[in-house]
Parts: structure tokens; sequence; C-alpha cells
């Protein structure tokens, strides 16, 4: 289509000005965009508040859709299971892969308990969750992999804390509203969280790389140990994540460490549990000394 | 005395008789559109790679190549910034890169102002082409092998559902412009 005839000005000096006036405003613009741009690269939390504000507005037809999205799946699985017993096959298949990562998990706990049982008068307490949560959906276009929940502020949910599902860990949150979180997904690659085999203690750090996979790398350097399969559990290291939740099995091998696939895949995930700061005074000491980082995950020596 | 058809005095957007335009839905609908656009991440697809297209963009970019003149030039830094509060980048990088899109819209349309779909489509490519890596760099998320490999079957998806975006956005201009308004 052609260009609107106003456009072509003319010598109407109006006119004009007029234009001249929208390239200006439109140039303005682009700066602003700059100098926020500037800002939230250099102080990323300047914006929380604007951010978990918009978040807070949208968040229940979000959560309207989540529930939608569980309702129709078990919708759609009734009508397929009279089709064809497949889908019968696969709810088996994801609670066989629940029992695996259980069976996992357990190793890991039977391992740390021998581990433990010299460390006398250490009381780690049972985890109470926070609070339950809908994982409501996630950025879907940009690079940054981060999520969004249904429960906030007024449900006790502070920035820092794990967000866990039934198949392993998720994410932590990052900036609290009243009614909805933002959680950092594992797979961003800002998310760094310490990890160990659970079938010893060979230590890494779990990065994100945005693809929807994991790099971990090793602690200790050396004859990499790692192969492919093994399953990796959060180690409590940093005191952010409460020891063996499960993170990731190792996939293909890499010089330092592994390419790893995360457990807890978030697009299969509804329900999540937003678990406290598993060592809440240590983070706190942590963030307050001005030498340490404000994510309060400098690793143990 | 012969009568009319009843028909003959309608046409696709409506009665021609004692009906107009609504300015409300005429200028409204191409704003709420490209906002609902920017909530995608609202939806319930959580998805552990970025694969979905950019679809707040890609009906700002529809809406402009459609409909030129509709949008003002400045109409990036709202769209914009309410794309950033939503899409996870960090602020500033959608009123940036929107602004910036629609200068380069408003230049190019001095040198071909007349175009074909074919030509919005090779627009829209080029400039999915360059804004899906570019924020991909100004993320924060860093930019590698890795990042790149990501971002590609979002791009050939962002350039092969264009067409479509554009459709459902002229069935929506369609909507802009019926006559719902009562003359009294």
């Amino acid at each position: 289509m052609a260009p609107p005839a106003h456009r072509r000005t003319g010598t109407n000096k109006k006119a004009q000005m007029g234009l001249f006036a929208g390239y200006v405003v439109a140039g303005l613009g682009a700066l602003f965009g700059v100098a926020l741009l500037t800002i939230s690269l250099l102080r990323p939390e300047t914006f929380n508040g604007l951010r978990a504000m918009a978040a807070d507005v949208a968040s229940p037809a979000g959560e309207a859709g989540a529930a939608g999205r569980t309702g129709s799946q078990s919708f759609f699985e009734a009508i397929a299971g009279y089709y064809r017993a497949g889908s019968r096959n696969a709810q088996l298949e994801r609670e066989v892969e629940i029992a695996r990562i259980r069976l996992a998990e357990a190793e890991a706990l039977r391992q740390e308990n021998a581990r433990l049982k010299a460390v006398l008068g250490l009381d780690f307490g049972d985890t109470e969750p926070v609070a339950v949560a809908r994982l409501i959906g996630s950025t879907s276009s940009s690079m940054r992999r981060i999520g969004y929940i249904s429960a906030g502020r007024s449900a006790g949910v502070t920035p820092g804390m794990p967000v866990v599902s039934p198949t392993g860990l998720v994410g932590r949150v990052l900036e609290t509203g009243a009614r909805s979180s933002r959680v950092l997904l594992l797979t961003d690659s800002e998310s760094m969280v310490p990890v160990r085999r659970a079938t010893d203690n060979t230590v890494a750090f779990a990065e994100g790389r945005s693809d929807g996979s994991l790099r971990l790398r090793l602690v200790n350097l050396g004859i990499n140990p790692i192969k492919p399969g093994d399953v990796f559990v959060t180690s409590g290291a940093g005191g952010l994540f409460r020891p063996n939740i499960a993170v990731a099995v190792a996939r293909e091998i890499t010089r330092d460490g592994a390419i790893a696939q995360l457990l807890s895949n978030p697009a299969a995930t509804d329900v999540v549990v937003v678990e406290p700061i598993w060592q809440r005074p240590a983070v706190e000491a942590l963030a307050s000394t001005p030498a340490s980082t404000a994510e309060g995950e400098v690793p143990e020596g | 005395m012969e009568t009319l058809h009843p028909k003959a005095r309608r046409d696709p957007f409506g009665s021609k008789i004692n009906r107009t335009h609504s300015p409300i839905l005429a200028y409204g609908l191409p704003w709420l559109s490209i906002m609902l656009g920017s909530l995608t991440p609202w939806l319930p697809v959580i998805a552990p790679a970025p694969v979905l297209p950019p679809l707040g963009f890609m009906m700002l970019l529809a809406w402009r190549l459609l409909r030129p003149g509709l949008l003002p030039l400045w109409a990036g830094l709202p769209l914009g910034l309410f794309d950033d509060l939503y899409s996870g980048q960090p602020l500033g990088s959608g009123v940036l890169l929107f602004s910036l899109t629609l200068i380069a819209i408003e230049l190019l349309e001095i040198r071909f102002p007349w175009r074909t779909f074919w030509l919005d489509w090779l627009t829209a490519a080029a400039i999915l082409i360059v804004y899906l890596p570019v924020a991909a760099v100004i993320s924060g998320a860093g930019a590698g092998i890795v990042q790149l490999r990501v971002i590609v079957p979002q791009l050939v998806l962002s350039v092969v559902l264009f067409p479509v975006v554009a459709r459902i956005v002229a069935q929506l201009d369609r909507l802009r412009l019926m006559r719902v308004r009562r003359i009294s």
C-alpha cells in the first residue's frame, strides 16, 4: 500500500515541521531506549518494581491459561485413552521416569547420610515449603529464560528462594510481586547451581546454556570422571539450595565437564513448590559482605 | 413500487446508512493487538529454549507494513516499553529496537513508496534477521556458537510465520474499519 498523501509535504511549512518533529520524537525514543538499556544492564535490579507490577496485572489471565493447559491435557488424554492404549503407556513411562529420579535421589540421600553420620549435632530439620504455586508461563522469544509463578510476596516468597518441581529443581526466585514472581530458570545463562554427582562427591557447577541444556563444569579439574547418564543433584554449597535436589543428567562429555539434560523440564511442569533459602543466615551474611557477589553463590573452598 | 434488495446499502464493513467507523476501534485495535502479541510469555507454553517468534514485534511489523501512517513514528517507545515488561529482555531493549525499526521502515518507504506483499515479506524477513541476533546480544545472555544455534530455528520460524501474522493483521484491519458507531 502506498504511504498516505499527508506525508508528501510539498512546500507546506507546517507539514514539513510536523514530519520533522516525528523523526525527532522517534529518534529521542530510540535514545531513551539506549539510556534505559544501559541502566538495566548496569543495574539489573532498578526496574524490578515496574516489572513485578506488570506481572501482577497479567498473572490472573496466565493462571487461568495454566489451569486450562492441565485441564485440556487431561481432557484430551481421556479421549485418547479410548482410542489408543498409548497414552496409558506414556503415563506409565512418566511414572517410571519419576521413580528413576527418586531412586537417584534416594541413593544420593544414602550417600549424604553416610557422609554426615560423623558430623554430630547438625540438624537440618525438615524443609517446610513456603508456597505451592503454578508455573504460569515463561519468556518465549527472548534469549533470557525467565518463568512466572503464581505466588508472590503475599505468600511469603522472597528473592533467592529455590523453586522445585516433583522431578527436580526448576530455578530460583528472581523478583517478587504481590501475587506473582519471576523465576530464573536453570537454563538461563545467568543461572549457576553448585551440584555434585549423586553417587559420589564429584562437585561441579551447572550453568544454563539458554537452549534447554546445562553445562557442567567440574570444580576439580583433572581426569574427567563423568560418564553419560550420571545424575547430578544440588550439593548445598552456597547455602541457597538444600542438598540432594535432582538437577540434571549428563548427556555428552566435554573437556572440563559435561553437557547435561535438565531433569525437570519446565514445559512438563505444572505445580511447583517454593522452598525457603536453605541457609538463610549464611546467605545473608555473604550478601552483606561488600566483596562478595549479590547472588550469594560463592563456591566454597 | 419496487423495493431495494435488503443488502443493497451494505458493504463488507456494515451498513452504509446511519453507521460510521468508531475512532476507538479504528485507532485502538492496532495498539491493542500488538500489545496482545507482546503478552506471549503468559501463554501456557513454557519453553526451555527460545523457540516462539517475537509475536509482538511481528504484529508491529505487519501493521506498519500494511497500513503506513496508522502508527505514529514514536509508537516504538510505548509499545517497546510494554514488550520489555514481559519479554524478559533488559528494560530498554524493546524501546530501542522498536523505535529503530519504525524509523528504518519509514526511510525504506521513501525509497520504495509502492510495495507488494513479497517486498513486505522481504522487508520483514530482513528486519527479523537483524532484530533477533541483536536482541540476543543485548539480552546479556552472551553471544556464542550455542546462542547462535538456538536463534536459527526461531529465526526460520519467524520468517515463515510472517505471512500468517500479516493475514491475521489483515483480518483485524477489516474488523477495525467496521461501521459500528450509530449516528443519531
